[in-house]
């Protein structure tokens, strides 16, 4: 036994003491590396500032937050290779997988991470709201969302979605001097209490059913000879279906999305597009495709179906008749949602890809076009309604330019990114046999692009008003809108690496080695 | 072989580059780094083809599938590049003569407050095109078309403050909108019939596909081509393009972008063996644009507009013999074309650089004492396209018209339109000599000469025409002055004129119809054609080359009796309907700003009233809905979690409804 091992295995029997009768699961600490990193990191950096205080630099926390992102995105490769190597595992006495869907998670959430540090970096000290606590919720909430990706277990997972929840409920309120940053995130912690309490409700249920929270476990029992229409397994997943549906934002529960969204900070905004809708997305495949899977399917797809079609076309329409872009991109991103829901519909594996590279996607069209609103919306974030945007290509040609990209890839043109994970997504649902979801998808694909073209329209073709003030693009948020903009056209135009590598990121359940 | 993607990923680097750090480097950094990418480009280029020429005859096709790009289920397109014969020659011609433009350019831009930008869109237009002909599919190849299209728009447009030079870009926007149509309808067609868009694939479905098929494919694409390669009825922008700057005329609207309609229905070749009438078509189409092209030529004055007609005229040439199934000859043309046309571009250029940007040809005359160098290789040129043997131009022209010859039916006819027009050839191309070089009198001395109308017999300015605005070339306007004395163009602007001049006077050897062994191209080329038809037999091929030598010399003859001796008055040969190019222009420019305008203000108000206010009406309703919405988005937490309670019960009921039913 090597040191580090020997001291790990003695810190477990410190730290664990274990009941008795109760079983210590062996941990696996290199297999859960890029989580410990990103945990590790937030609560390291928490110590560090709380003890030096002052004497931190400015510069500390983004960098050590970039760091760990960065630290455990490289975490992610050997275990990339040892899931190349072995297949799928499941670490934790079953609670944790280690798999190539929560592999390829971990690194989209790691991107997203870099994209908020980059932009808190420029935005807190405009903004007069330098603290290190940003950074230590923002590595804590992606840890919670790593975790809720890589869940094997029902209670691991609602473990998870409560870090990275309570972590976005005080970003969102953390704007001390905006009242609607406030009252956004007063709005977000009640109405995801509330929605937790349906997914706990239907956890409880679903083990009521099945016996058991474990993954594996559950789609072992569903796999065997039961009665299908089972009140409390049907039960079960349709208020499962509720708390996870509230976290990615599926209409009908959307409706804290837009004032949420528009009232958080704006980095933040684009974090929550990013991290947040990715946790809940990676749990909704987990439970749903994987473990209700197979014998399972038909008994949610329609489901699944109603909320993807809700959100295609509420998220579409809605968006057209804001006025605020921030509010907008609000809208879009329930749009969005349907889009990638469409993914989770198909239930299988191309569906999976799909899914998952469209939030890859997204994590970086977002990231630009929050960045973009931050940057127009000024100190206090006052400047984001379309007016404020008129004759932006005249006054920043630059920027401009960046968010045109960003939003046709939003809109789906060809040759960015946005198109195809559109087309993926879609082709996915065809393959499964839902091609009216498919069209509707597609027609709400056009209502929206009318949105984001207007709002290109408004920046080439409006003239900009007298005395529209001077506006400076800060370093950090320069480098962060251009990984956005290379990022989108070089996934559009050179798909093929990471899309193949999406097409090995398929989730597996591993029955834990009793 | 595995190197084929770096003949692109040169001028790709090239481009980004320069987009980058152009400005930064500056002049003439800025040139050489463009020129660089593309030497690059032409040596990879070179080494592939070398590496092909060692594989044995037939099996000299290879793909490389550098990522899968659209991957869609049974629709697969792959960003994947085919080396072939037939594209690796375009690539040769492309880069070699791509090279020596880019380096006539350094000379010829210099001090223009864009430089970089201009060699920007340079390497993007020659990676446009390489993507153009070295894609494996029908969409590849179309977003190299596009590209180089958007190249053409931008760089036509380069002065942009010039609202002539920035409507004729638009109208060349406009004109190969429509041909683009063609493209994408029959690439549609294609997926259609074939179930795939690959190359390799179409041709080996294509002998089974029907007539009427084919022929409906042929005809989508060859209205593509008729926009890129400005044939009837699509021509109108290629003489408008000469408001780009002279280096930008001789690559892209006279050496390659011009010819990728050829290239087009080459590469389409296996459909267009089944398209039936439709090679008829293209022949004859083909033969009246050479005919009209080469009588505008005559009566034009602006020296770059008698070039832009004859590339029309030559071009017509290339159709002619694609619709005699005569491809060989084709390409064969089209790349002694590529030089000797370049090569009196730049030449052109090199004129207008030494007389002060002045382009009417009537203010020049007597070049030839100061410009020995541009008249030598211009001479040359001339020479080579009027079809004097031993140079290039008459052993392509002959080609294609033996091989027009024997069409089935009325190829005779197509054969005397061809010498028509290749009598016209030679006599405008005299005449630009004549005007430019010779003539008697140094004509920019006499000072009445400034104020000659633009168009002879047409003193007042038509002001609805502005097909004629695009003549004022060259931004710079100094004014040509009686005292002024031109001397020849610096030597990075002669250099490149010398090279071209020895490979327009050689470049026939490629294909000597004499022997076998001599037909070096048919032999290149041969693998990658279907259906190329022979030509007639020897003694008929001796006898039609007589014909066009003694066309060839009456034309340079006539000419020389009108221009130099001054025989015959000039004024009755130049008629306005020639130097109006047919009115086809105007007749255009009227219907669009008559009946046209009416239809499209109807069209306008159609879409004002019934569309806007279809939009306006889902607009309202959307409105209307988002106004409900906000309702609903009262802002308040207890209605919001009131919707979410109301959404999860709605779920659980769908879930109990099931399970009992």
């Amino acid at each position: 036994m090597s040191g580090p091992s020997v001291l790990a295995a003695a810190l477990q029997d410190v730290l664990i003491e274990p009941a008795p009768g109760f079983e210590v699961p062996s941990i696996d600490w290199a297999g859960i590396a890029p989580n410990l990193i990103l945990m590790l990191g937030s609560i390291l950096l928490l110590t560090v500032v709380s003890v030096l205080k002052r004497r931190v630099p400015s510069w500390f926390a983004p960098v050590w937050t970039i760091s760990a992102a960065v630290a455990a995105g490289c975490a992610v490769v050997p275990l990339w290779q040892r899931f190349a190597d072995t297949g799928p595992e499941t670490l934790v006495g079953g609670a944790v997988g280690l798999d190539g869907f929560s592999l390829f998670a971990t690194v989209v959430v790691c991107i997203a991470v870099v994209f908020v540090a980059l932009l808190l970096a420029d935005y807190l000290p405009r903004e007069s709201l330098e603290s290190p606590e940003w950074y230590v919720l923002v590595l804590l909430s992606a840890s919670g969302a790593v975790t809720m990706a890589s869940a094997d277990d029902l209670i691991v997972l609602f473990v998870g979605l409560e870090i990275l929840s309570v972590a976005a409920y005080v970003m969102t309120a953390m704007h001390r001097r905006r009242v609607t940053s406030q009252e956004a995130g007063l709005k977000y912690f009640v109405l995801g209490a509330f929605s937790s309490a349906f997914l706990l409700y239907g956890i409880a249920l679903t083990y009521g059913a099945t016996g058991s929270t474990n993954l594996a476990e559950i789609q072992a029992f569903l796999a065997g000879d039961v009665v299908t229409q089972n009140a409390l397994l049907l039960g079960g997943l349709a208020f499962m279906l509720v708390g996870l549906g509230f976290k990615v934002g599926a209409v009908p529960f959307h409706s804290w999305a837009p004032d949420v969204y528009q009232g958080a900070p704006t980095p933040i905004s684009g974090y929550m597009a990013g991290a947040v809708k990715l946790g809940a997305f990676a749990a909704l495949l987990r439970v749903f495709v994987v473990a209700f899977g197979p014998a399972y399917r038909q008994e949610w797809q329609p489901l699944v179906a109603v909320l993807a079609v809700l959100s295609l076309v509420v998220g579409a329409f809605a968006a057209i008749s804001q006025t605020n872009v921030k509010r907008m991109l609000a809208y879009s991103s329930i749009n969005h949602a349907g889009f990638i829901l469409l993914g989770v519909l198909a239930a299988s594996a191309a569906g999976t890809e799909s899914a998952l590279f469209y939030l890859l996607a997204y994590t970086f069209m977002a990231a630009g076009s929050f960045a973009v609103v931050t940057v127009v919306g000024r100190t206090g974030e006052h400047r984001q309604s379309l007016e404020d945007y008129r004759g932006l290509a005249s006054v920043r040609p630059g920027l401009a330019l960046v968010f045109t990209v960003l939003l046709l890839s939003q809109a789906g043109v060809p040759l960015t990114v946005g198109f195809l994970a559109k087309l993926y997504v879609v082709t996915a649902a065809v393959e499964s046999g839902f091609d009216w979801v498919a069209v509707v998808a597609m027609l709400t694909a056009v209502v929206s692009a009318f949105m984001y073209l207007r709002i290109v329209a408004t920046m080439y073709f409006a003239d900009a008003p007298e005395g529209a003030p001077a506006l400076r693009i800060p370093a950090a948020t320069g480098v962060a809108l251009g990984l956005s903009v290379v990022g989108v056209l070089l996934l559009g135009i050179v798909p093929g690496p990471v899309s193949d590598w999406a097409n090995e990121a398929v989730a597996q359940l591993v029955v834990a080695a009793p | 072989m595995e190197l084929i993607w770096l003949i692109p990923a040169f001028p790709v680097l090239g481009f980004v580059l320069l987009a980058a750090l152009g400005r930064r480097i500056g002049d003439p950094g800025a040139g050489a780094l463009g020129t660089l990418a593309v030497v690059g480009s032409f040596a990879a280029s070179v080494a592939v083809a070398l590496t092909l020429a060692q594989e044995p005859e037939g099996s000299r096709q290879v793909t490389q599938t550098l990522w899968a790009w659209i991957p869609a289920d049974s629709f697969q397109v792959s960003f994947g590049l085919l080396a072939d014969e037939l594209s690796l020659m375009m690539c040769l011609f492309i880069t070699g003569v791509g090279a020596l433009i880019h380096v006539y350019a350094i000379g010829y831009m210099k001090g223009d407050p864009d430089y970089a930008r201009f060699f920007t869109y340079l390497n993007l237009f020659i990676a446009s095109m390489l993507l153009l002909v070295l894609g494996d599919n029908l969409i590849l190849t179309f977003l190299g078309w596009e590209g180089v299209g958007a190249c053409s728009y931008l760089l036509i447009s380069f002065w942009f403050t010039e609202p002539a030079n920035a409507s004729a870009g638009k109208k060349a926007f406009v004109t190969n909108r429509i041909g683009d149509f063609g493209y994408m309808l029959g690439t549609f067609l294609v997926f259609v019939t074939f179930g795939t868009i690959d190359y390799l694939q179409i041709d080996q479905a294509a002998p089974g596909v029907s007539a009427g098929t084919a022929t409906a494919i042929a005809l989508l694409f060859f209205l593509a081509a008729t926009g890129k390669s400005a044939q009837l009825p699509l021509f109108v922008w290629l003489p408008d393009a000469m408001a780009g700057p002279t280096p930008v005329s001789a690559l892209i609207h006279a050496a390659t972008m011009v010819t990728s309609g050829v290239f087009l229905l080459t590469r389409l070749s296996p459909i267009l063996e089944a398209a039936g009438w439709a090679n008829d078509l293209i022949a004859w189409v083909g033969a009246i644009t050479a005919l009209l092209a080469a009588g505008a030529a005559v009566a034009q004055n602006d020296i770059k507009k008698v070039l832009a007609y004859s590339t029309v005229s030559q071009l017509g040439f290339m159709f002619i013999a694609i619709g005699s199934q005569n491809y060989v000859g084709a390409l064969f043309h089209m790349i002694t074309h590529a030089f000797f046309k370049a090569l009196l571009f730049l030449g052109a250029g090199a004129v207008i650089y030494s007389m002060a940007h002045e382009q009417d040809m009537r203010r020049y005359g007597q070049l030839r004492r100061y410009l020995p160098v541009t008249f030598a290789t211009m001479f040359i040129g001339w020479l080579a396209i009027s079809g004097i043997p031993p140079f290039s131009g008459f052993w392509s022209k002959d080609e294609i018209l033996a091989g027009s010859f024997q069409v089935q039916p009325a190829g005779q006819l197509l054969w005397v339109a061809g010498i028509i027009a290749a009598v016209l050839t030679a006599f405008y191309m005299t005449r630009l000599m004549l005007m430019t070089f010779a003539g008697g009198t140094e004509q920019w001395r006499t000072p009445a000469a400034e104020s000659l109308p633009e168009v002879p017999g047409d003193d007042h300015t038509d002001d609805h025409t502005d097909a004629h605005a695009g003549a004022h070339d060259d931004h710079h306007a100094h004014h040509l002055t009686p005292e002024h004395n031109p001397k020849d163009a610096p030597v990075i602007m002669l250099a490149p004129l010398v090279i071209l001049a020895v490979f327009a006077a050689l470049a026939g050897l490629l294909n000597l119809p004499f022997a076998d062994q001599l037909h070096f191209l048919d032999h290149w080329v041969e693998p990658v054609l279907e259906g190329q038809s022979g030509l007639p037999s020897a003694a008929v091929q001796w006898g039609l080359a007589l014909v066009s030598i003694v066309g060839a010399l009456l034309g340079v003859w006539f000419s020389w009796r009108v221009y130099q001796q001054h025989r015959v008055d000039r004024a009755k040969l130049e008629q306005p309907v020639l130097a109006h190019a047919w009115y086809i222009d105007d007749s255009y420019a009227r219907v669009a700003g008559g009946p046209g305008e009416a239809a499209f203000q109807g069209l306008a108000d159609f879409d004002h009233e019934v569309v806007d206010g279809a939009v306006r009406g889902v607009g309202g309703v959307t409105q209307q809905a988002g106004e409900a919405v906000r309702g609903i988005q009262t802002g308040f937490v207890r209605s919001y979690a009131f919707g979410i309670g109301i959404g999860a019960v709605a779920l659980v009921l769908f879930a109990v409804v099931r399970m009992s039913l």
